[in-house]
């Protein structure tokens, strides 16, 4: 149950983008149609599913002082966790790659919807930012699969209805400074606070 | 023979010739990284709640962005193009661990309340952008300006957006009050909605409007 609520929470209360503004440049280039934005998302939950984890397999086995200690006792004091950014974008760079092959190889047609966009997701900052927070709240194995899932879903939901409702605007008299970007923007201020009705919700 | 010249010409020009200097002003305003070219925005709007934290993180921007401007190009001939990408993520991911020591080391409380914020300024675009678009293209010294321009730029409107947000939202500049007490007691309150990030949003929104509305030329057409 618990899991479920953390689910919940990653998804809506602690939205990436709506609440810490993460993954704000690829949400705010690729969300002109729906399409576009539905293939992203879908990218964003698959990569982060697969990388949270994995970090947190690389952080507590590797990183953590003293999780050298098998090789030889002198290891024990060793404490890499200085190098965890490096550790982590390289986990990032090398599954997006991983990925984009696997997916090439066994579903052609699901890679041509995605294609363009899983090598963005490298420098997408949810990505980061979901192995960066996986460390800063010390989550368990589990907890860390389910909050990959949920943040991914997070991000998914949020640029789907930007995207919808840029789609629509395109038929509004916006003035013209504030067309496209401007709009953009403040558009995602006031989803934003629309987001933070559920910061009320204790789980 | 007369690209020897052309390069002889080239190394001759002085440290800061209007071309240079350009490149360090134009991110400022006709070409900012924010408002036009729209990266970065990612790991910066959540710090911008106050003007502090936002200060240092701008001081990280311009330090991260010059010194990767200038290593990836002194390294640009060397660098495959098929890993390059990698490359140029290892160099970031290099010196933003520089700085998050520096930062934990000198300033805790302040890397603390910054978070992962810092972390994400490897995966700030206007990072990659610049290496990709600039640097690699070009030789040290103007990537070089080039960074710290679009540092500075982008620093600028994180500066911009906390002044506001700190003065409405909580009434102190720096942490010092600046709206006078008697205001308050006549019944100003705070602006609530300054304070939560979705304020920086609309900011942003609003100075993309007040420069595209000043200059035509910039007016997005889609």
């Amino acid at each position: 149950m618990d899991l479920v609520n953390l689910f919940l929470q990653s998804a809506f209360i602690e939205n990436m983008v709506l609440a810490y503004f993460l993954g704000m440049c690829s949400y705010l280039a690729v969300s002109k149609t729906v399409k576009t934005a539905f293939g992203l998302g879908l990218a964003v939950i698959f990569v982060l599913t697969i990388t949270a984890p994995v970090n947190w397999l690389l952080y507590y086995g590797v990183l953590q002082e003293g999780a050298l200690a098998w090789i030889h006792p002198s290891f024990a004091t060793v404490d890499l966790t200085f190098l965890y950014f490096i550790a982590f974008i390289a986990v990032i760079a090398s599954m997006v790659q991983l990925v984009e092959m696997i997916i090439e190889r066994f579903s052609p047609s699901l890679y041509n919807s995605l294609g363009i966009f899983l090598p963005l997701i490298t420098v997408n900052c949810s990505i980061l930012g979901g192995s960066l927070f996986m460390v800063q709240r010390e989550y368990v194995l589990s907890e860390t699969v389910v909050y990959g899932l949920g943040a991914g879903f997070g991000f998914f939901l949020a640029i789907i209805a930007i995207a919808a409702i840029r789609e629509k605007i395109r038929y509004s008299n916006v003035p013209a400074p504030l067309r496209g970007l401007g709009i953009a923007f403040i558009i995602t201020g006031l989803m934003g606070i629309a987001f933070m009705s559920f910061m009320g919700i204790k789980l | 023979m007369s690209q020897v010249a052309e390069a002889a010409v080239q190394t001759k020009e002085p440290l800061f010739s209007p071309k240079n200097r350009r490149l360090l002003t134009d991110p400022l305003d006709d070409n900012n990284p924010i408002t036009i070219q729209v990266l970065g925005i990612c790991s910066a709007l959540a710090v911008t709640a106050q003007v502090k934290p936002s200060l240092v993180m701008a001081l990280c921007v311009v330090f991260v962005c010059s010194v990767s401007n200038l290593l990836i190009s002194l390294l640009r001939k060397g660098i495959p193009s098929r890993i390059r990408m990698i490359v140029q993520l290892v160099v970031i991911a290099t010196m933003v661990t520089l700085v998050d020591q520096v930062l934990k080391a000198f300033v805790y409380d302040l890397s603390k309340e910054l978070s992962v914020y810092i972390g994400l300024i490897i995966t700030n675009c206007i990072i990659m952008g610049r290496l990709e678009a600039f640097a690699m293209g070009n030789k040290p010294w103007p990537a070089f300006l080039d960074g710290i321009g679009n540092g500075l730029g982008y620093g600028a409107i994180l500066i911009l957006v906390a002044v506001f947000r700190e003065v409405f939202g909580a009434g102190t500049f720096l942490g010092y009050q600046v709206i006078p007490q008697f205001i308050y007691d006549l019944g100003y309150v705070n602006n609530g909605v300054m304070v939560t990030p979705a304020a920086a949003m609309f900011l942003i929104g609003i100075f993309i409007w007040i420069q595209r509305a000043r200059k035509p030329q910039l007016v997005d057409i889609s």
